[in-house]
């Protein structure tokens, strides 16, 4: 199968989202879509899809033009795509899922559970997508229902299959697992569109390279002949350095101590069980550990949105324990939460609104129960300016940014007004490297400032690159704390898969 | 990036990226939809829903309608008599509606006595529903609310009338902030649902009222049927075109409170809190906001605007309570709260609306022997077109703007 985008051009009122681009897939090939957010990856495949329809250009697969007008076309053309949020129904099994929209009936239209599972089964070990047909979906890991919406379109016979950025929800190990599925599709001959900004995985995994940069195509390469760097200008189109610059810790004292927490999860297992751990002012300490580990409820409990089972927690010699979110910021504590769009800011509110989501009820923002819009204007425009959150307006919905928008929106809210202790969970999950390179650098900034900075990252680099000290947690437990020159890759990499080895400096 | 020769320098250079264009267009397309005042999804919307809805309402008239589905049946021999018959029917139908709420100095205070209540209930479902409350309970809260009133207002006779009349306007808004608190201290206490504990307490509301207008505090002396003593002369809220007509001073009540709520919910900070956990509760416990506050105090203020629905119907135009006192208000006011896209200003045009349709429907049934519960089809026709706003843009061919929709209704009417 061999599918060809001639000249794509995609128009939204006002904006071109797509130029005039050209690209070709073909079986047995890993194609990858590089570029920052917004740069027009999404929509182009999106068009392949049937989502959209092109303004310019055609379509054609196996040199014979098609027109899909909406995705049940495309799926019928052979062409699969896997979502960035996946559409799975969370309280149906695995079976059901891959199932949906076409599923095998029998006499009087009954289902035919079993069939269906049994050519799940075939897929599933033919390609090594390892799946408990029988398992809830809500159940399982986000790695496992990713392989769900890989199942689901080879089910319907993809040829051709869009990877719309699946490593962003992944943990290295899942990733790693991805890859291999990958390569097996890819043996089988099938096409794969991967569509990323890591630049790290887009080198291991792709046969070709397309760099897409404000719609247009920027370049097209294969590993062999590029390497991260040439990828990282083709794709921001400037210069950008990987290292985060910054000078040795100074530390002083200790501003967050936790002592002893216990925190349970949401279907009450224990999920943090007695972990103790100083942060000081000065210094970033970085959480490192598979996704799971027990890392979102241990920063919910520290900043008071998830109550403690035990333990105590103080902040610059105060004890707060069990303080709600609030009285944490009051005290100087400011938190980036790990899931932006859930906590982080309401999407349907403006700009001017989310950033000061913590602080609309005091002085400037209020008076009494009046809110003083003025000054929200003000804190806006500010903020906008000197985080360059790139917006036409203040007024625009978030919800309405690039996701490195909407997280540059809430580390200016947030680092604003931490004086004492900055939190940060998965600071850069998602973003492009442009916004990360932005958002290391004022994490840094924080620290040199005199702020307690703890970091919560399941990416390796970004622990390695920021952390001052490492604490790598495993299972709800705090395994090690390492100095940041006494920690390898391999050593923290070990850690994070659980190993308590001993031998590791001797 | 930034070519220094280019001419477009002067603009923010930050901001020339494509996808943000998009994103500002897209925006500049939604209007302000910070606040809800797209003209188009506010105005347009309801506006050709209400045509919709009077238009499948024709329809249900034609065929109910005895003699016009004769000349149907013989639509093959005189097909013009068919079509002018219904046309005629029609016609008749909605001139003598509008006749009979716009068309004298009367018909208009009566439209505005209808729509008086209508604007207090109205408020008190879209408040909640900022909130993220689904107030099905306003009708319960309206009688106790009334109940309330009524007992300040037969008992403190002593005071100047203006100052009775705000006592028992007061004393109306805590009864019914009473009937709104305990949904409210429930949902924030154990979760309960509030459409659940809201729907059961109408009934009981009404029940327990039933049971007081038989009791001796309340019953009118001389009287074995259940109704209040009147009210006392100094808490009757005053006409406003003098004594023949029944137009009162509650209706600007309602007006400045309308004014008031969206103060509350957009100026300040109370409101800035109601919308945050009405739209995105998780980031409102990260924002630190207190939820279940929050649920409590939106639905003591619910509560109390439904509280002051009965009071101003009653100081203004019953004067005393009795059984089927409220006829629905508390219903319809869920209907007029989504066709008012649960925005205050919106809410007081819808009532406004159903006030026309309420009033004029007498003189209808008497010009054309239509009876008056077509209304109530009317009313429920415009509320199927609301909440299936993609038929009614299909139906009229205006371009979706789903970032408003969602602001506004699939956010949580589902939930």
């Amino acid at each position: 199968m061999k599918v060809e985008l001639r000249g794509i051009t995609k128009r939204f009122p006002g904006v071109i989202a797509n130029r005039n681009v050209d690209l070709t897939l073909i079986e047995g090939e890993v194609h990858t879509l590089l570029g920052e957010n917004g740069a027009g990856k999404s929509t182009l495949m999106n068009v392949l899809f049937g989502l959209y329809s092109a303004t310019e250009g055609e379509i054609l697969i196996d040199d014979s033009p098609v027109n899909f007008d909406g995705p049940n076309d495309a799926i019928a053309a052979g062409i699969g795509m896997v979502h960035q949020h996946f559409m799975l129904v969370p309280v149906f099994t695995v079976t059901e899922n891959v199932m949906l929209g076409v599923e095998p009936t029998g006499p009087l239209g009954v289902l035919d559970r079993d069939q269906a599972r049994k050519r799940l089964l075939d897929l599933s070990t033919k390609y090594g997508l390892e799946v408990d047909p029988d398992a809830y979906v809500e159940d399982l890991p986000v790695g496992v229902q990713q392989r769900v919406e890989i199942l689901k379109a080879l089910y319907r016979d993809a040829d051709l299959l869009i990877l719309d950025e699946p490593t962003a929800v992944l943990t290295p190990q899942e990733t790693r697992d991805l890859f291999e599925v990958i390569k097996t599709l890819k043996a089988s001959g099938r096409a794969i569109v991967f569509i990323s900004h890591k630049l790290k995985e887009v080198l291991t995994i792709s046969d070709r390279i397309t760099v897409l940069r404000r719609g247009e195509v920027v370049g097209q390469t294969t590993p062999a002949e590029s390497d991260e760097h040439a990828l990282a200008t083709m794709m921001v189109g400037r210069e950008v350095s990987f290292e985060v610059e910054k000078t040795p810790a100074a530390p002083a004292k200790a501003m967050l101590e936790v002592n002893k927490l216990s925190v349970l999860d949401d279907r009450g297992q224990l999920a943090v069980s007695d972990v103790s751990l100083d942060v000081r002012a000065g210094e970033i300490v970085a959480i490192a550990g598979v996704q799971g580990n027990g890392q979102t409820e241990l920063v919910e409990a520290i900043t008071g949105m998830r109550k403690l089972a035990g333990g105590t927690v103080r902040l610059d010699g105060k004890d707060v324990t069990g303080q709600g979110p609030a009285d944490m910021f009051h005290h100087g504590a400011a938190h980036v939460p790990e899931d932006r769009q859930k906590h982080g800011m309401v999407g349907a509110f403006p700009i001017k609104d989310n950033l000061v989501l913590n602080s609309y009820d005091e002085k400037p923002f209020a008076s009494g129960i009046k809110v003083e819009r003025a000054a929200v204007t003000e804190n806006a425009q500010r903020l906008v300016k000197d985080f360059d959150i790139r917006t036409p307006s203040i007024d625009v919905h978030i919800g309405n940014l690039s996701g490195g928008n909407q997280q540059k929106a809430i580390v200016a809210r947030e680092f604003s007004q931490a004086e004492v202790l900055l939190i940060a969970a998965q600071p850069t999950r998602g973003l492009d490297v442009g916004s990360i390179q932005y958002i290391h650098e004022q994490i840094v900034r924080k620290r040199d400032e005199g702020c307690a900075v703890l970091i919560v990252s399941s990416e390796l680099d970004e622990v390695m690159s920021l952390g001052d000290r490492i604490a790598v947690m495993y299972r709800g437990q705090i395994l090690d704390v390492v100095d940041r020159a006494d920690a390898t890759r391999d050593k923290i990499g070990l850690l994070m898969a659980g190993s308590r080895q001993k031998d590791a400096t001797a | 990036m930034n070519d220094p020769q280019n001419p477009k320098a002067k603009e923010p250079p930050s901001t020339d990226v494509p996808v943000e264009e998009a994103v500002a267009e897209r925006a500049r397309a939604a209007g302000v939809a910070t606040q809800g005042l797209d003209w188009r999804n506010v105005i347009l919307v309801p506006t050709l829903a209400l045509l919709a809805g009077l238009f499948v309402g024709a329809l249900v008239m034609v065929f109910s309608d005895p003699d016009t589905l004769r000349s149907w049946a013989s639509l093959g021999r005189n097909p013009g008599k068919a079509l002018s018959d219904s046309w005629t029917l029609v016609y008749e139908a909605y001139s003598a509606l509008f006749k009979g709420s716009l068309g004298s100095p009367r018909a208009i205070s009566e439209t505005i006595v209808s729509a008086t209540p209508l604007i207090f209930a109205g408020l008190a479902v879209a408040l909640a529903f900022k909130a993220g409350l689904f107030n099905i309970g306003a009708e319960g809260q309206l009688l106790v609310g009334a109940m309330t009133s009524v007992y300040a207002g037969f008992t403190f006779d002593f005071l100047p009338g203006p100052v009775h009349v705000t006592a028992a306007l007061i004393a109306g808004f805590l009864g019914g902030a009473l009937w709104g608190f305990i949904p409210g201290f429930l949902k924030a206490r154990t979760g309960a649902h509030e459409v659940i504990v809201t729907i059961m307490l109408n009934y009981i509301g009404l029940l327990f009222v039933n049971f007081l207008l038989k009791s001796e505090i309340f019953i009118r002396s001389g009287r074995t049927d259940p109704i209040t003593k009147p009210v006392a002369e100094s808490a009757k809220l005053p006409p406003l075109l003098g004594a023949e007509y029944r137009v009162n001073a509650g209706f600007l009540v309602a007006l400045a409170v309308a004014g008031a709520i969206w103060w509350l919910l957009f100026r300040s900070t109370v409101g800035f809190r109601f919308r945050t956990v009405g739209t995105n509760p998780n980031a409102a416990l990260y924002a630190g906001m207190s939820v279940g506050g929050t649920y409590i105090l939106a639905m003591v203020l619910s509560g109390g605007l439904a509280g002051l629905a009965g009071a101003s119907q009653l100081l203004g135009v019953q004067y005393s309570v009795f059984p089927g006192f409220s006829s629905g208000y508390g219903f319809d006011a869920i209907a007029l709260a989504l066709l008012g896209r649960t925005h205050p200003g919106g809410v007081v045009m819808a009532a406004l609306l159903f006030g026309v349709l309420r009033s004029g429907a007498t003189g209808m049934q008497a010009a054309t022997s239509i009876p008056v519960d077509i209304i109530v089809v009317i009313q429920a026709l415009v509320i199927v077109f609301m909440a299936a706003p993609e038929l009614v843009r299909q139906i009229f061919r205006i371009r979706a703007d789903k970032q408003a929709e969602q602001d506004t209704l699939s956010a949580s009417w589902a939930t």
